[in-house]
């Protein structure tokens, strides 16, 4: 290995494995609480359920996946445009990351920040959770500062060359990342920040949360670009396929980036103080943001067929036979691909209003959201892992076999879990409550049996984030192998040319902050203009 | 194409039939909740035939009043509001599912078509006490 490709690599471990330390951790409080929902265990108070809710929700929604986000993205990026650069601001990134984690992850265990990954005001945390957090997205601030230096480098130095189709992708993903946590910045700067440390007596609190919702929901897709990066680069490898097209592929991650953000109220259609136009208008928004996904569910098993076919394989049965079902590589990938088609229907009933309101923070809720970014993205990590890690360090993969049947337990176990935490849903129960007994009001027994289900569900997942930390950490001390590469899939020679507008990032970016503000401005305005009280705040736990 | 046909139709459908989720938009000062009627006396008021108010608090870690009792076929428009921090307000087996704000009062209506005892639960995390949070409804056949 070149030694400017080790010490890229360096940075890109280090990210992966601060994703692993977060999804080890947070699988912990993930086990504990089914056991306890399942009142198998019961939470002691100097440790209760919330405080660990609070943990597992920010270290597995948004530590484990922005890191494994940002090594994926800095790892593309530079192999598409090699040159021997600096990493100062990549280290940074990872640095203004890494404090930031600890800083709120340190508050969320001494229990001074029970306020839940969504930090409802006026529930007021410590403000160190607060600035910890902040301090964390503006260190993947800098990681699009890299990702787009590195693309106007090679647009200088290469005029006429076609923007690499992955450092296209990240890039779209990083902006989309940028337009939305503005959102939340500006809710932590002007709002939370200021109120918790004192300086404001009061907070405007449906001003917060449309600021959180704006973030929340493109937070989302900035998982599921992410995992898209690796749907359309990556997978096809390893089963000998090609990326269907690159127009489309580009088009995919445009429309991403345009439509991930103007739909945030979805998340709101129960609050006051939203007119009910503007949660039709997000409604309609949502539905859009839903072509990308079908789009890409057409092309990938277009591009399983057409790589079936040169092979020689016809027919629906032989084509999926023919897939590699024993790399796990392939398998964490394709079983997460299985789990989207029912997190996608989950999705639509969600984003309906009318339905929405029987499931809204209900377990069906949780259900969803575990079977979408603990499903298809996870899964999606955890497979590509097992790819990249011994890439990346030049070694063997630890236990292969290990590897494999870790994708089918975490399969299985969240197939268990999500469909009982959907069931439980419909019945009422609700989510993000620790004793959902009710002192025996008989409408909640019905829900225990599914909450035991959960139970085996969350068990057998904990089981196989073991296992995956085994092959992990296992990896680092395996046998010297530097005869594997990291590639890309290459484009099939039937596609279709790329228009040269899919590459002005620039442009669409600006439509994209263009619809987020026709989305937000009136509904936001009216916050503003009403006489609205602000809350002053308090503890609560 | 196809696809836009399918946004207008799903569109005109989620316009159609009144299917409007609640949004009800009245602001009301937090932290003097127990000094702003109609809020000073929660409770449920008949106003006419099987019709009902009810003005429910919800605060940390209870409803007040946390029981009602109505005759099987009524309707029933429920306001609330919370003094203190975000709740849920979730009447099981109904679509009544509102968050409460501090700041501002949220309704929605439901007809009570079949006898029975409703659970009204906090589906909003409000703290360490968020588990205690529950009502009944009972309707009387």
């Amino acid at each position: 290995m070149e030694a400017h490709v080790r010490r890229e690599n360096r940075l890109v471990l280090a990210h992966l494995y601060v994703a692993t330390l977060a999804l080890m951790l947070g699988a912990v409080f993930g086990l504990l609480q089914s056991l306890s929902r399942a009142r198998w265990v019961s939470m002691p108070s100097s440790f209760d359920y919330y405080r660990m809710l609070t943990a597992h929700g920010v270290l597995m929604a948004i530590v484990f996946t922005t890191f494994f986000i940002v090594g994926l993205a800095t790892l593309l990026t530079y192999r598409a445009i090699p040159r021997d650069r600096s990493l100062a601001l990549g280290w940074s990134a990872f640095w203004l990351m890494t404090l930031g984690t600890l800083a709120a992850a340190a508050t969320i265990l001494s229990g001074n920040a029970s306020v839940l990954y969504t930090f409802y005001a006026p529930l007021k945390a410590h403000p160190a959770f607060y600035l910890g957090t902040t301090v964390l997205v503006v260190g993947t601030w800098l990681v699009l500062i890299d990702i787009l230096a590195n693309a106007v480098w090679f647009w200088r130095t290469q005029p006429g060359r076609r923007l690499p189709l992955v450092v296209h992708g990240s890039a779209c993903t990083f902006v989309m990342w940028f337009i939305a946590t503005i959102g939340v910045a500006i809710e932590m700067l002007f709002f939370l920040i200021p109120w918790s440390l004192g300086w404001t007596p009061t907070v405007n609190v449906m001003m917060t949360r449309m600021l959180f919702w704006y973030f929340g929901h493109p937070l989302v897709y900035f998982w599921i670009m992410g995992a898209y990066l690796i749907w359309y680069n990556i997978i096809p490898l390893h089963y000998g396929g090609k990326i269907f097209s690159d127009a489309l592929t580009r088009v995919a991650f445009l429309l991403l980036l345009i439509l991930s953000t103007p739909v945030g109220i979805h998340h709101q259609f129960l609050e006051p103080g939203i007119a009910a136009g503007w949660k039709w208008l997000h409604t309609m928004n949502t539905y859009g943001v839903v072509v990308p996904s079908i789009m890409t569910a057409f092309v990938i098993f277009a591009s399983f067929e057409m790589a079936a076919q040169r092979k020689g394989v016809k027919g629906f049965w032989a084509t999926i036979r023919s897939l590699p079902w024993t790399n796990p590589a392939f398998t964490g990938p394709a079983l997460g691909m299985i789990l989207f088609i029912f997190g996608g229907f989950g999705g639509i009933v969600n984003a309906s209003y009318s339905m929405d309101a029987i499931v809204h923070n209900t377990m069906w809720i949780v259900g969803h959201f575990h079977i979408t970014v603990g499903g298809p993205v996870a899964l999606t990590f955890v497979g590509t892992a097992y790819w990249l890690i011994p890439r990346l360090t030049g070694r063997r993969l630890f236990a292969p076999k290990l590897a494999l049947a870790q994708t089918y337990t975490w399969f299985v176990g969240m197939a268990i879990m999500s469909t009982a935490m959907h069931w439980a849903g419909l019945l009422g129960s609700p989510r993000r409550t620790d004793d959902v007994t009710y002192f025996g009001v008989q409408a909640a027994a019905a829900w225990m049996p599914h909450m035991r289900a959960a139970a085996i569900g969350g068990s057998l997942l904990f089981l196989s984030i073991l296992m995956f930390a085994a092959v992990a950490f296992g990896t680092l001390f395996t046998a010297r192998d530097e005869t594997q590469v990291i590639e890309v899939a290459q484009v099939e020679e039937h596609a279709a040319l790329t228009p040269a507008y899919l590459d002005r990032i620039g442009t669409w970016a600006t439509v994209a902050v263009v619809l987020a503000v026709l989305a937000y401005v009136g509904p936001m305005h009216e916050l503003l203009e009403a006489h609205v009280y602000g809350a002053p705040g308090m503890r609560t736990w | 194409m196809a696809l836009v046909v399918f946004l207008i139709a799903i569109g005109a459908a989620a316009l159609s039939e009144n299917m409007i989720p609640p949004s009800h938009i009245q602001t009301i000062d937090p932290t003097k909740v127990a000094q702003t009627p109609p809020f000073d006396r929660p409770g449920l008021r008949q106003t006419g035939q099987r019709q009902y108010e009810a003005y429910l608090l919800a605060h940390i870690f209870a409803f007040t009043p946390p029981h009602i009792t109505i005759p099987v076929g009524s309707k029933v428009t429920f306001y609330t509001t919370s003094p203190d921090v975000v709740h849920g307000f979730f009447i099981t087996n109904t679509a009544v599912n509102m968050m409460v704000v501090p700041g501002w009062v949220s309704s929605a209506t439901h007809v009570f078509r079949r006898a029975g005892t409703y659970l009204l639960l906090c589906n909003g995390y409000c703290g360490s006490g968020h588990h205690y949070m529950y009502g009944t409804i009972e309707v009387k056949g």
